[in-house]
């Protein structure tokens, strides 16, 4: 059968009793990845709704904020993630070509380029809490005194604090994924798990790639 | 020829192998189980432990109901009871009540699979239910919250009472149930057996299928929604605030795009069980099998374009109010093709009249009037006077209750015998039903009632002219009570004490049957393949044979 086929030559514990054979493992593993990426889009919906409606509420107060952010700690930033997000693939690429070495540094880098994302994030949010360009009620920036101000920088502590929360969850994915790498069990025979935090990863990067003109350019 | 005992035992290695409840006997073989009919059985006892509790919050409110005035809790308390009934009742008892209890069970079963696609997250997502439930409760020793289920803004955000851990405890709760929702699409997906084609899927199938199409896309809106009031009132962030130029509106329209959904993961599950058992217990195939299944579909579509409704008096424009009323008749229009293809499924079967069959008789009641009483309240105009009135509660209650449990107990005892191998009595489960049906009408048509006279919702105290028909909504509620009651005490008299059941006691051809009751831990020993539809009385085969490999 198959099932036995499919598990022969692969490390234990790859292949699950009631799947009839790797393929369509696989086939299970890649779709309950993009539901759950599916889950996460509409998770941050429900910020880019709230966005979308204060922005028309006080589109003076948001454009007036949005220049008093750094754009220069913003963008790069953007290309710490997209640069992230090709070493995370070439990972894969390797780990597909079955060289793991170069896979795993590949996923080293990638947890570098995370880190040094989350460094910068922290420069900025010190800015904010040195200028007092806080959420609500703790809002005190002397720079911009407009109605919507305050609604501005809640908005923007929601949308980058929860991402900032998936950067770290996605470090975590990555961290678990080099450990699998380093451990041998991805090869050109099997490495969905490996694709699979890729995709997470790719869907950190791509929420960034929108909330970056939201909030920082227009 | 029917499906046999000898075809069944065949299908499960016989008695040679043990039934999953006697694979492992310990507490920890329980609780470090990968087995979705384990993990079904423990979500079973859990949401009828809570069901009893949400009926018990229940109950106290409808006994502070009897007086006009201030009687037996202060106006506080009674704020924290029907939050509590709220909550308990929506979030722990029915939202995962069919799905991930017998979804979770039987739906492998009628694939032919194995196990779930995901085994592990299934037991994960019953450890995050409990996390939840844990949480919820810990609020209520706290002093429990005083907003509603419905958590409104700004009031949920400035109010003394603990809404922090509740809010907290829901947006676990949903993690939960998106796990399971997306446990069951991807098991739909890749793990059904040979033959069994999409057209050939149960309609139980169908329709939790359906309901977990709702669950991932609908609970993450609520789960960030709540996470903004929590946010909010942790650090005045004020999205939802008006006094920091928050619109609370956009919370009621956030909350809405699940929360309305969330009906229909209520009562889509319940929709399957009605569309399994009618067949089952009218001997006859499924009438408009296709009518059935893609109505399911339509109601997760057209769900998620119907949550204004609840917002006509919330300053919502006359064009928006028309668009979302008319969106929402298209459930109604939907519900109707259903209840005219199980109506048409009796039309001429061999109907016996079993204890399951009384609750879908009380199931298509219920559904009609509760159906019919929704496209009335989605006319904005008829809207505008009964609006936040009881004619509301006693519309959602006769949906919820009335449907949602109906189809929960016709599961119950439509499954007992396959889930535990065990007869519950027949003549104890009809008495059940009948003092269930005649109390749920007791306590919420006069609800109607009191709705249409303008007795509003959620208030304290009312004119003493309502009180002839609270006292009579009580007193129903208190026959409910006892309706429940019996049904907890037979059965579990039955658990114990009761005796074994055949494989197949209803004679079954739905996929599920064609294993042994209770079934072994690997469900069966060969995949079966399917070679028909399900519940096709008309030949003489079994629904699924076994190819010899």
């Amino acid at each position: 059968m198959s099932h036995e086929a499919d598990a022969l030559g692969l490390p234990p514990g790859i292949l699950a009793h009631h799947f009839s054979s790797l393929a369509r493992q696989n086939e299970a593993m890649r779709l309950g990845m993009w539901l759950f990426l599916a889950t996460e889009v509409l998770l941050f919906a429900g910020l880019f709704t709230g966005y979308s409606v204060y922005r028309f509420q006080f589109p003076e107060a948001f454009a007036e904020c949005s220049r008093h952010l750094e754009l220069t700690l913003g963008t790069v930033n953007t290309l710490v993630l997209i640069t992230s997000s090709l070493t995370v693939a070439l990972a894969i690429h390797y780990a597909r070509t079955d060289r793991r070495r170069a896979a795993a540094i590949c996923l080293v880098i990638t947890l570098l380029f995370a880190l040094s994302f989350l460094g910068i994030k922290a420069v900025e949010y010190a800015a904010h809490f040195h200028e007092r360009s806080l959420p609500g009620k703790y809002y005190a920036y002397e720079a911009v005194k407009i109605p919507g101000a305050a609604m501005f920088f809640s908005v923007y502590f929601l949308m980058t604090g929860l991402h900032g929360l998936h950067v770290i969850a996605g470090m975590s994915v990555l961290s678990w994924i080099l450990r699998r790498t380093l451990q041998g069990r991805y090869s050109s025979r099997y490495y969905t798990g490996l694709e699979l935090g890729g995709l997470y990863w790719h869907l950190v990067d791509l929420i960034w790639i929108f909330l970056y003109p939201l909030l920082y350019l227009i | 020829m029917r499906l046999s005992e000898a075809d069944s035992h065949a299908l499960a290695g016989a008695s040679a192998v043990p039934t999953y409840l006697h694979d492992g006997t310990t507490v920890m073989s329980w609780l470090n189980t990968r087995d979705h009919k384990r993990v079904g059985v423990m979500f079973l006892v859990s949401v009828i432990l809570f069901f009893f509790l949400g009926g018990i919050f229940a109950l106290l409110l409808r006994f502070k109901l009897l007086q006009p005035g201030p009687f037996f809790v202060d106006a506080l308390g009674y704020n924290r009871l029907f939050t509590l009934h709220g909550i308990v009742m929506i979030f722990l008892f029915l939202i995962p009540s069919i799905p991930s209890a017998f979804g979770n069970f039987v739906l492998p079963l009628m694939l032919g699979a194995r196990d779930v696609a995901f085994p592990r997250l299934n037991l994960a997502s019953f450890y995050l239910y409990l996390a939840g439930a844990i949480l919820a409760i810990w609020a209520m020793v706290q002093g429990g919250a005083d907003t509603g289920w419905t958590f409104y803004t700004p009031y949920s955000s400035t109010t003394a009472t603990q809404v922090f851990p509740v809010l907290l405890g829901v947006f676990i709760l949903g993690f939960s149930s998106i796990l399971t929702g997306l446990n069951f699409i991807v098991t739909v997906h890749t793990l059904r057996a040979p033959g069994l084609n999409w057209m050939r899927l149960p309609l139980f199938v169908w329709s939790i299928y359906a309901t977990s199409v709702i669950q991932v896309l609908a609970t993450p809106v609520l789960g960030i929604t709540v996470l903004v009031v929590a946010v909010e009132r942790v650090g005045g962030f004020g999205l939802f605030d008006p006094a920091r130029g928050g619109d609370p509106v956009l919370f009621q329209h956030m909350f809405w795009f699940y929360s309305h959904p969330a009906v229909y993961i209520m009562v889509l599950p319940g929709m399957g069980v009605i569309s399994e058992t009618v067949s089952a217990f009218s001997r006859k195939n499924p009438f408009g099998y296709k009518a059935i299944a893609m109505s399911s579909l339509g109601i997760a579509f057209v769900g998620f374009f119907t949550w204004g409704h609840h917002m006509f008096v919330a300053g919502q424009s006359t064009f928006n109010a028309g668009a979302f009323g008319i969106l929402s008749m298209f459930v109604g229009v939907f519900t109707a093709i259903k209840v005219f293809n199980w109506v048409g499924t009796m039309y001429r079967g061999a109907i016996s009249f079993r204890t399951p069959f009384a609750y879908i008789c009380g199931f298509l009641y219920f559904i009609v009037f509760g159906g019919m009483t929704g496209v009335a309240l989605a006319t904005t105009s008829l809207d505008i006077h009964w609006h936040d009135t009881y004619f509301v509660v006693a519309h959602f209650h006769f949906i919820m209750v009335g449907a949602s449990v109906m189809a929960f107990l016709a599961a119950l005892h439509y499954w007992f015998p396959k889930m535990f191998g065990k007869t519950y009595p027949e003549g104890w489960g009809l008495v059940a039903a009948s003092l269930i049906i005649l109390g749920f009408n007791a306590t919420f048509i006069p609800q109607f009632l009191l709705g249409n006279f303008g007795m509003p919702r959620r208030y304290y105290q009312y004119p003493e002219h309502f009180q002839a028909l609270n006292v009579a909504s009580t007193a129903g509620a208190t026959l409910l009570g006892f309706g429940f009651l019996i049904i907890l005490i037979y059965l579990a008299i039955a658990l114990k004490w009761g005796s074994r059941s055949e494989t197949n006691p209803w004679r079954s051809k739905g996929f599920e049957w064609l294993t042994a009751s209770p079934p072994p831990t690997h469900n069966f020993d060969e995949t079966p393949t399917i070679t028909q539809m399900p519940h096709d009385y008309r030949t003489h085969e079994p629904g699924g044979v076994i190819r010899v490999a």
